[in-house]
């Protein structure tokens, strides 16, 4: 297996001379083709920095981004929005659908975006929903489908372009749990049978509980690494706990 | 204090977002004081008396105007005004949870309004005094004056008059704003800006179906307005506008849904770059701007209207003039006792008329004057003439006085003063006669009955016309085509009875060098003839009579359609900017998933271009309908002038018009830029 996404060094300051506050501080990490890594940390401990960093939205102060063996901290301007359309897909809290489209033209429309010929589109959208499960709401608008099928319809809109990389930022962080779980489900199957590679920050347990692997930030450094393995997710899902409670420990030990 | 630095720190912060706002103030006071600084340019003074006249004429209907504009631009303001105050709630609404008053609030807004106020009317005076300058040259062009004497004029009474009038609209203004906020509920000022319109799908059916009775309504109106479907009187004319509008509004409502459905059943079209984004914003917000998009059409067909309509008046008036004064002065006598004389007056000639006057006209008149009788019969009215058609024709003209006589005149009398016009002359066998009319509505009249072909009884003979149809020339001079009617018949036909003197017309140049020279004998013979029933007509006071009228309609068109053009074009540029803003959220969407810059902007380009293009089209289309209906009201027969004037107030609506989409564009793109 290849590294699809490959954390070197990277170091991340915000403020000037004097004021500098280290937001991520010499972090290495590898992402393999098919993995489903989570991040999770506390508010303020760096990760959606991180997330930002990957997904070039925000740039890094020193120390590598390789995605596909591609250094992207280098990229500029039309090459760097080549890269961020071909091989990204992004999945937010509150899916940033477009209100005026239906379902179908919002996942269409990333695909019209790569340029891809619209007989195409047509087939892909179908089969990408079908899968998602999403096929009886493609001609309904946003405001017409549930918190849940939303998050499936960004999933599908994410992913329709098959990117090496998806991006998923605290996803079920505006669902309720019977949603989130469905959101999940549905990731498990992208990643399990579509081999999607995705990269999730959450610091909800549960949601982490779907990953494969799960790296804990804290104050901007990696706190500690957890692997499933061959466990239940009911058994992984109590090894993040722990390490939760000890991160949260950690945290509240102001004195 | 406090409050009057957060109005200014407002302004500077909302800077970007009242640009295209304080623009229009700025050409609106400027425009209102260009045109109200007229009269006092220097370069009047320096214009004939005549003409003087006519400008005191042209003053007062620009006054009157003036009010009327004033009220389009005070509806403009309180308008746009009430646009980015909406697009502020949230800010108040912060103010307002901070513990403020709506008191105090209203006082930010009154310095915001003053701040701009102040500004735009110092700015736009500055440039409207620099205007104006322009302006008498134009004017001095157009009356003929002599720009030697020219200085640079600064006009108090007009700076006076933009101030009161634009210092009102602000009040006003401001009291609207008082109002508007005490209505406001915190709570709505709060979520003001998380409000998301929910997109109504129509039934397509229904779009259809309106969209079909728009164009069936617009049909109506097109081809009546031509008059193909009979005649078109003033109540009828008040419902076709009202239809027009009404089929302009059901248009715009059906149009966006349909181009929705089309594009999307051509999906090698609707699925290309954002095309599907263009097309899903467009058809959200066309429900809201449908309104909008009708006032703002109906407005651009006014303009090009008013502007291509007063531009052609102009050109085929000058025209006009130069073609029908090829002499210099036409004096014209009648003949007749009723026309307010004695039976004694009544046979004198001009000549003897101005000898017995004083003038002697060997002296004032270069040989070779011409003077000539005209004559009728009693019997021969416009009746008579009309041959089979009559009764068809009188039914479907009522209000034409048929009773009138005809005016005769003898083939060789013409011929002598056509020769002298260096006009055509004719000729005439026996039994013919040849029938003038220049005057458009009443020549179409008068062909039906020469085309019957029916003789002209005269006395005890019978004469046919030479020609089909009315042919061209005159007797007196004018200022437009407006002979009704002149029969010539051969020499002889006057040989018999029953003939009466009609008028006496005589012919002249000025016995004169230089224009001085004329204008002083001009000055005499109107001393001479006046309160008498002698009508002059010379080529100085035509001209100076259609300058004058062509320099008025000129400028009431550049008036109006001007204060028109920029009403509706910033009408619809804070309209968009405002929507452009409001849907920033949905431009970081599409960054997000990966659009290009170039493409977003193309995708913005092609939706505001959409929107402002659509109105001016449809206007455009209504336009070519009404300009050609106006131009067969006022008989403006000149076809490459309206030709030329429609090029004129195309690159006019382009220059005005496309500054305001262009930098609509340019501010929408930065609004939806900016997020980065």
């Amino acid at each position: 297996m290849s590294a699809i996404l490959s954390v070197n060094n990277i170091e991340k300051y915000y403020g000037s001379k004097g004021n500098v506050t280290k937001a991520i501080d010499n972090i290495s990490f590898q992402v393999q083709a098919g993995e489903f890594v989570g991040i999770m940390g506390a508010s303020g401990s760096g990760k959606t920095t991180l997330l930002n960093c990957i997904s070039t939205i925000d740039r890094i102060t020193s120390g590598q981004i390789q995605v596909g063996g591609q250094d992207i901290t280098r990229l500029k301007g039309n090459a760097l929005n080549k890269f961020r359309r071909e091989e990204l897909g992004f999945i937010f809290q509150d899916f940033h659908l477009l209100d005026t489209l239906t379902v179908y033209e919002n996942i269409a429309l990333a695909l019209s975006i790569r340029r891809i010929s619209p007989v195409k589109i047509e087939k892909r959208v179908h089969q990408v929903a079908a899968k998602l499960g999403i096929t009886e709401i493609l001609k309904k608008y946003p405001y017409q489908i549930s918190g849940g099928e939303k998050q499936r319809t960004a999933s599908a809109r994410a992913m329709i372009g098959d990117p090496k990389l998806i991006l998923a930022d605290e996803p079920t962080g505006a669902l309720d749990s019977k949603a989130s779980r469905m959101v999940l489900d549905s990731f498990s199957r992208l990643n399990q049978e579509l081999g999607a590679t995705i990269l999730m920050v959450t610091h909800d347990a549960f949601t982490a509980s779907y990953a494969s692997r799960i790296l804990f930030i804290k104050d901007g450094k990696i706190f500690s690494e957890v692997q499933r393995g061959e466990e239940t997710r009911k058994a992984f899902f109590n090894q993040i706990i722990h390490v939760v409670t000890l991160l949260g420990g950690d945290l509240n030990d102001v004195i | 204090m406090m409050l009057f630095k957060l109005s200014l720190r407002n302004l500077k912060k909302s800077f970007q977002d009242y640009t295209i706002y304080f623009l229009t103030l700025v050409l609106g006071v400027a425009i209102f004081y260009v045109f109200n600084a007229l009269d006092s340019q220097d370069i009047m003074l320096a214009v004939s008396a005549s003409t003087r006249e006519i400008i005191q004429l042209m003053l007062t209907v620009l006054a009157g105007l003036s009010v009327f504009v004033s009220i389009i631009l005070g509806f403009l303001i309180v308008y746009a005004n009430n646009f980015l105050i909406r697009r502020r709630k949230m800010e108040f609404g912060l103010y307002m949870t901070l513990g403020m008053s709506r008191g105090s609030i209203s006082h930010i807004l009154l310095g915001e309004t003053v701040i701009i106020g102040l500004i735009s009317l110092g700015v736009g005076l500055v440039i409207g005094v620099f205007a104006s300058q322009l302006m008498s040259i134009l004017v001095a062009k157009m009356f003929e004056a002599d720009m030697t004497s020219y200085t640079f004029v600064f006009s108090m009474k007009a700076a006076g008059k933009t101030v009161i009038y634009f210092g009102i609209m602000y009040l006003l203004v401001i009291l609207f704003n008082v109002v508007t906020i005490s209505r406001y509920k915190l709570l709505d000022l709060l979520t003001a800006g998380k409000k998301n319109e929910r997109v109504r799908m129509r039934n397509p059916i229904l779009a259809m179906l309106l969209f079909l009775t728009s164009v069936g309504i617009l049909l109506y109106c097109y081809l009546s307005v031509l008059g193909k479907l009979g005649t078109v009187d003033r109540a009828r004319l008040m419902l076709l506008i009202l239809l027009g509008a009404i089929g302009t509004f059901l248009f715009f409502l059906s149009l966006s849904g349909l181009m929705l459905k089309v594009a999307r059943v051509w999906k090698s079209f609707y699925l290309k770059d954002l095309n599907t984004f263009v097309f899903r914003q467009m058809n959200s917000r066309i429900n809201t701007m449908v309104c909008s998009m009708t006032v703002i059409c109906l407005m651009l067909f006014l303009t090009i209207g008013v502007l291509s309509c007063g531009v052609s008046m102009n050109q085929s008036l000058t025209k006009e003039i130069e073609e029908m004064t090829p002499r210099d002065v036409c004096m014209t006598k009648p003949m007749r006792e009723k026309d307010n004389q004695t039976e004694e007056e009544a046979k004198k000639s001009v000549e003897e008329s101005l000898t017995e006057k004083g003038i002697d006209p060997k002296e004032e008149f270069l040989d070779g004057y011409v003077e000539i009788t005209s004559y009728i019969r009693p019997e021969l009215t416009w009746e008579m003439t009309l041959g089979k058609n009559r009764e068809a024709v009188m039914a479907q003209f009522p209000m034409l006085d048929w009773d009138l006589e005809e005016e005769l005149v003898p083939l060789s009398q013409y011929n002598q003063m056509a020769k002298f016009y260096g006009i055509q002359q004719y000729d005439l066998k026996e039994d013919e006669y040849i029938l003038l009319c220049t005057f458009e509505p009443m020549k179409n009249i008068r062909d039906m009955g020469l085309a019957a072909g029916e003789p002209l009884n005269i006395g005890e003979k019978q004469y046919t016309p030479k020609y089909p149809v009315c042919q061209d020339g005159y007797l007196g001079m004018s200022n437009s085509y407006t002979v009704l009617g002149i029969f010539i018949l051969p020499d002889s036909a006057f040989e018999q009875e029953g003939f009466f003197a009609y008028h006496n017309y005589m012919a002249a140049d000025y016995q004169a060098e230089t224009e001085d020279g004329r204008r002083e004998i001009e000055d005499k013979i109107s001393e001479a003839t006046d309160g008498t029933p002698i009508f002059v007509t010379s080529k100085i006071g035509l001209r100076e009579n259609s300058v004058g009228m062509a320099a008025t309609v000129t400028f009431i068109a550049l008036y109006l359609g001007i204060i028109f053009l920029i009403s509706s074009a910033a009408v619809m540029a804070l309209k968009e900017l405002s929507d452009s803003s409001d849907n920033r959220e949905r431009y970081r969407i599409l960054r997000e998933i990966g659009a290009d810059q170039s493409m977003i902007r193309k995708a913005l380009f092609r939706q505001i271009g959409i929107f402002f293009l659509l109105p001016l089209i449809v206007a455009f289309i209504h336009s070519i309908f009404g300009v050609q209906f106006v131009n067969r009201m006022l008989v403006l027969t000149n076809q490459d002038s309206q030709q030329s004037s429609m090029i004129f107030t195309a690159a006019f609506i382009l220059l005005i018009y496309g500054g305001y989409f262009l930098s609509t564009y340019l501010g929408s793109r930065r609004i939806v830029e900016e997020a980065e």
